[in-house]
Order: structure tokens, then sequence, then C-alpha cells
């Protein structure tokens, strides 16, 4: 059991430094392949998935298989290159059938292309099924084209692999900007006179190539992820093309290398799903933690507002408290802010504990701890000039709805509530100008000034004005 | 003027999408130097008339000049301005992308955008006020900023004709005036611009001429001829629907479809 054990950690260590070291000649190939794969596809799939044809290269994947079974039993073994010609065939007759169906019927694109991806691949499975029962056909590794297997695939292939790459990478690159004017605007392209069909039956060709070369490695029922899934992961990284492509070809390539070592070290794992998990969990990743787009910072960003507000809502309720008492006092029980604010003591305690971290109040506790609501809250100098700047904004925002947008003034508070929490300093010079600063809101209460703010103290100018 | 350097001149020219007529027999004559509004009610073919004008809707007969010239090297004289919901607006590309857009048929192709054009691009985004939005991606832009970027872009082109497809549609009043301002100093630059419009309330005030368009041409000429009740009845009210069921049972028949292309 532990000989075993170390065994296979040993043999964990070996195959992986077998991989890594890049000096087999296996590996060499496996790790080539898979690199051009990656590349290709993603290029192309930057393509697919901004221009919103995922479907189509999902039925163009699909569509080659009688092809790839044509071409085996046209040359009786797994000889590449007929192989690709039956595929390119299969796979524009399949685009062929598409565009004639879009025409002449009124069959929609998208049943268009669910019809010729299910049926070709069909005939592509039974003919797979006989060509399998055949006597030269069980031993001939074809089944790989469904699934997807990368050892021992032969230079050959990888050669094969290698051109399509470099022609997607080339031709991409050369009609970069006529691509990018296609795809954004169809009609525009066409009025400065380029020859639009053409670009899309070029691009439709590239499109073909990476599928074909990759169907041995991922398979037929799997390519079309690696044309989407680095796509979709890119177009959350950036907003550019060049960058999507870039992003997106680099992905593909990760994708590929990552799940190619996997399914190496595990002799029995297939590559093409593993290449496509590895794919899916980098998307996944990238989803959730991508800094600016990702949703993990997005969920943290509002739930920072989120407390923002509720601490400022607290430091509202507190003035509110001690405006009530006249100012007579200079602290609040916990109980009363409570109830003002609509939560429960413990939530309420959770808030005044959030205050005291942030240096706004001072908590005094009571020396019975069975009375949490007899708690008090004293507000420090900051938190004094916080609470007069949102009670400020509350209440100014209030008057300028009333008398310069003309609501009632029953009207005006839902909506300052909202607005207290967002108002900058510039919006509120620009109304205090407007409505040169008044001193007492709609429904008669005093609106704390700017110098109330800054000197932190209120009691004076509470004392003057309600005398 | 020679007449064969008319900016634009389209002779019986006919349309139809599915077997239903879209414009039918329609000529026009327009000449150097105006701002003309394209007028009709919803359905009346006044996109579909750019759009054949442009080659990107195929005519089924008739013909169309340029400048006295024909086809896609024609196009290039150009500027075209589509509506704006023709477009994805997902798409990753930035502003300056878009109106960089505009250069492409000046640099043609396997060539690089240059540094002059850059500058061109920078110039016109400038002249529409969204110099500051250069490099947002489109897709974050109000619909009367995404108006003044395909704005942009036309201007970018340097072309002598322009032909825009609603381009007030959706856009705050802001932007409707700036870019009727900037329609009017095009004009005075001697460009001449067919513009698709469908507010009558101001088409008058802005236009110096007005076609009036319902399948059939009702009228083109100066905006105080044209836009009179009784044209404006004739277009927008029903007493073109005899000649739009003919028009319909005819075209839904191969024979006279196939006839009319002959002839």
């Amino acid at each position: 059991m532990d000989a075993a054990q170390v065994n296979s950690e040993v043999n964990l260590i070996s195959k992986t430094f077998r991989f890594f070291s890049f000096s087999d000649y296996s590996v060499q190939v496996v790790v080539l392949g898979v690199i051009f794969m990656g590349v290709g596809c993603g290029l192309m799939g930057g393509f697919v998935v901004t221009r919103k044809l995922s479907l189509f290269g999902d039925t163009l994947s699909h569509a080659v298989l009688p092809g790839v079974a044509v071409g085996f039993l046209w040359s009786q073994s797994k000889n590449s290159i007929s192989i690709i010609v039956g595929a390119m065939i299969a796979g524009f007759l399949g685009v062929f059938l598409i565009s004639l169906l879009k025409k002449t019927t009124r069959i929609g694109l998208d049943s268009a292309l669910g019809l010729v991806l299910s049926g070709f691949y069909a005939v592509g499975i039974c003919l797979l099924t006989r060509i399998q029962k055949m006597e030269f056909g069980n031993q001939s590794g074809i089944d790989r084209y469904l699934f997807g297997q990368i050892t021992g695939i032969s230079a050959s292939d990888v050669w094969a692999m290698g051109i399509s790459c470099i022609l997607i990478a080339l031709i991409t690159m050369i009609f970069y900007k006529e691509l990018l004017v296609t795809g954004f605007d169809h009609g525009f392209a066409h009025s400065i006179g380029l020859p639009v069909d053409f670009l899309q039956y070029l691009l439709w060709m590239l499109l073909a190539f990476a599928v074909i070369t990759s169907l041995q490695v991922i398979g037929v029922i799997l390519v079309s992820a690696l044309l989407i899934i680095p796509a979709a992961t890119a177009s959350i990284i950036t907003q550019k093309m060049r960058n999507l492509l870039v992003w997106s070809a680099l992905l593909g390539m990760v994708a590929g290398v990552i799940g190619s070592y996997i399914s190496f070290l595990g002799s029995r794992l297939p590559t093409g799903p593993i290449i496509v998990l590895t794919s899916t969990l980098i998307f996944i990743l990238t989803l959730f933690f991508h800094s600016q787009n990702g949703l993990l910072f997005k969920w943290l960003r509002l739930r920072g507002k989120e407390r923002k507000i509720a601490l400022e809502n607290t430091l509202k309720a507190v003035y509110q408290e001690l405006e009530g008492n006249k100012f007579s006092e200079d602290s609040v029980r916990l109980g009363n802010l409570a109830k003002r604010r609509r939560v429960s003591m413990p939530e309420m305690y959770q808030e005044a504990i959030h205050l005291v971290k942030k240096e706004l109040a001072f908590l005094i506790p009571v020396k019975n701890q069975n009375l949490p609501s007899e708690n008090t809250l004293t507000l420090s100098p900051a938190g004094w000039s916080e609470a007069c700047r949102i009670v400020r904004n509350h209440r100014l925002w209030e008057l300028y709805l009333t008398n310069e947008v003309q609501y009632a003034a029953d009207h005006v508070h839902e909506d300052a509530e909202k607005i207290e929490h967002v108002l900058g300093d510039e919006t509120v010079r620009k109304i205090e100008r407007i409505l040169s600063n008044p001193r007492r809101d709609p429904h008669g209460k005093l609106i704390p000034s700017r110098q109330d703010i800054e000197q932190g103290f209120i009691e004076k100018m509470v004392a003057k004005n309600l005398s | 003027m020679n007449k064969s350097l008319l900016p634009l001149e389209v002779h019986d020219l006919t349309v139809s999408y599915n077997r239903k007529p879209v414009l039918y027999g329609i000529d026009l004559e327009i000449e150097e130097g105006g701002l003309i509004g394209i007028i009709g009610p919803n359905g009346a073919g006044k996109s579909t008339l750019i759009k054949t004008i442009m080659g990107i809707v195929p005519a089924n007969g008739g013909w169309v000049k340029i400048f006295g010239g024909k086809g896609k090297k024609s196009y290039r004289r150009v500027g075209y301005v589509p509506q704006r919901e023709s477009v994805d607006w997902d798409f990753p590309v930035s502003v300056l992308d878009v109106v960089l857009m505009g250069r492409y048929g000046h640099t043609g192709w396997l060539k690089r955008i240059s540094k002059k054009d850059r500058n061109i691009a920078h110039e016109c985004l400038e002249k529409v006020n969204m110099s500051l939005f250069a490099d947002r991606q489109i897709g974050k832009l109000s619909g009367g900023q995404q108006q003044r970027v395909f704005l942009a872009r036309a201007l970018a082109q340097e072309s002598d004709l322009y032909l825009m497809d609603e381009p007030f549609a959706g856009v705050d009043a802001v932007t409707e005036s700036a870019i009727i301002e900037l329609l009017r100093e095009l004009k005075q630059k001697g460009k001449t611009l067919l513009v698709v419009h469908h507010d009558l309330s101001n088409a008058k005030e802005y236009f110096d001429q007005i076609i009036l368009l319902n399948m059939r041409l009702i009228a083109y000429g100066d905006a105080s001829k044209t836009f009179t009740k009784d044209l404006l009845q004739k277009t927008y009210g029903g007493r073109l629907t005899v000649f739009t069921e003919i028009a319909d049972q005819s075209a839904k028949d191969d024979h006279i479809n196939h006839e009319h292309k002959i002839g």
C-alpha cells in the first residue's frame, strides 16, 4: 500500500517533469498541438462571440463529422489530408444549407442551425458506427473525433494545426480593420464599398480550419466550447477588440496546456473534456474575481455602499433625536435610536459599534447589562459634522424639490432619503446658490449650515436661533 | 452644371421586400449644396430609399447614380449614417475606433490607420463635442451621444454627399440642436445632405427642400412649396390605398413582377 503510494507520487513527479521539461518527443507534439489549437480557436472565438454567432460555431463543428467519416473511408486510414478535405466539404455543405434555408423558407436562423447541426451529426454518428464495425476500423481510433484524445496525435496532425493557426493569425491581422467594421456595422461596411460577403466567407473558412484541425484533440461535441469559453472570459476582462482577441488566444492556449497536462497524468482521462473543464474553471474564476468586472468585487462595492448608507442614516437619526430634545442633551439612548431607525436592538448595537470604530461616536455602556437599550451614544466632533452634512443634504434637497421643481411638500421626503447619500459637495454648493443659503426646510425645520459643520458644534447656533 | 455630375440621380427605382413593394418608380435629381429632408409615414420606405441608394438593399428595377457614377466606387463619395438601432452597441469598440471607421474608405485595404487619420478622427470628435469620451466603449453612452459618434464618423469620411437615417431619433434637445447646427455648417461648405426625418413639427424649419415619400414620390421641392396641407395629406392620408392594393397584387403575381424587371 505504502509502496504503491510512493510509487504513484514518484510517477506524478516524473510525469510532471517529462511534461514541462519539453524534452520528450511525444510531449513536444502534444504541447505544440494544444498551443496551436488554443490560439487558433481562441482567435476565431473572439470573432464568433462578438458577432453573436456561438451557435453557428457549434453547428459547423457538428456538420463536419460526416465529412471526417467519409474522408476516413476514402483513404481507409487515419490520413489527415483526406479527413480535412472531407470535413471542409461537409462544413461548407452545412453552411450552404443554412443560408439556403434562410433564403427560401420562413424558418428562423436558430431553427436552421439546429436542423443542420442535428441532421449532419446523426449522419456522422451512423457512418462512424459502421466504420468501427469494419475490420480496419476498430483499431483506427476514429472514435477520438467524438470526444478527443491528445495522446498519439501524429506530427502531421500538429503540422495541420500549426498551418491553420498561423493562417488564422495572419489573415485576422491583415484584415483586422475590415473585420472590425463588418462585425460592428454591417450596413456601414457595405456603404464604404467593402466586400462584406467575401469577408464573411473568409471568416467562415478560417473558422472551419480552426474547428477541423482541433477535432482529434477536443472532439466534435466540445470544440465549440473552445471557441466560446475563452472569448467569453476575455469579454469580461476587456472591451477592446484587439485586447479581446489577444486575451482569448492566450486563455485558449493556457486551458489547452493545463488540460492536456492533467490528461497526460491520468492515462484514462479524455483530453477534450478536461481542456473544456479547465477553460470553464478559468471563466468562473474570472467571473467572480476579476478586479473591475468580477461579481465578487461588484458585490463588495455594493455592500460597502449599503454600509455607508446605514451609517449615515444612524448619524441622521442621532441628530433628529437630539433635535427632538431641542439639543438640551448631548447623548441619545440606543432604544430610541432603534425605534427611529426601525431596526432591532442587536442590529442597532452593531451599527453603534460601527460608528465607534469609525471614530464618529462614543458608546457609554450602562451598568446593568440586561438593558442594552439604555446604552447611550454621543457623537464625536467628526460624527457631528457628518450628521449635520447628511441632515443638511436631506433638507436642502427637500427645499429644492418644493421651491424649484414644484413638488408638493408631502412628496419630497422619500426622494430626499435616497438623494442625501449621493449629493456631492459641488451639487450642494449649486443648490445653496439657487436657494440663496436657506435656513429652514419645507417642514419648518432648521437646516444646519456649512459653518456649523465646519465648527463641529451646533449648540451656540441652536441657542441663538431657538431663543 | 453638367447633369451627369449631380450628387444624386435616381431613376425609376423599385424595391420590394418579400414580394411586398416598398418603393415604386422613384425619380429624383438632387442638386449640389442643400439640406434635404425625407419625410413620410412609418413604412413609407424612407430608410429603404437610403439603403438602396447605398446598395445595402438590392433594387428590383431602376438605377442610382452618385456624382455620375454607379456601384461600389461611387459609394466612397457618400457619408452614411445608419439608424442607431441597426448596430450592436455591445460590440467591443471604443468611440475613437468607430470614428476611425469613417477613414477606412480613404486608407484602403491592407494599410494601417495613419497619424493623419487619427488627427482627423479627433477633430471630428471635437466637432460633435465628444472628445472626452474617445476611449469609452460605445455601449456606455446615452442615445444622444451615440448619435453624435455616428455623426463624427460621417464627418471623418469627408464626403460631398451625406445620407442620414433618422439622426434625430431618440436624442435629447441639446443634441438635436447641435446636430442641426452641424448639418447647416456642412451645407454652407457646399455639401449635399439627405436626412430621413420623422418629426413634422420642425421639418419646415430644418430643411431647405423636402422629399415627401410614401412608396411613391409624392413631391420634391422647396420646403415652402412641398410642406403644404394638401401634399402632406396626400403623403399621410389614405388616398393611396387603391394604388397600394394593386401594387401589392402585382408584386405577388410572379408574371407581372417578372415583366416589370425586364421593363
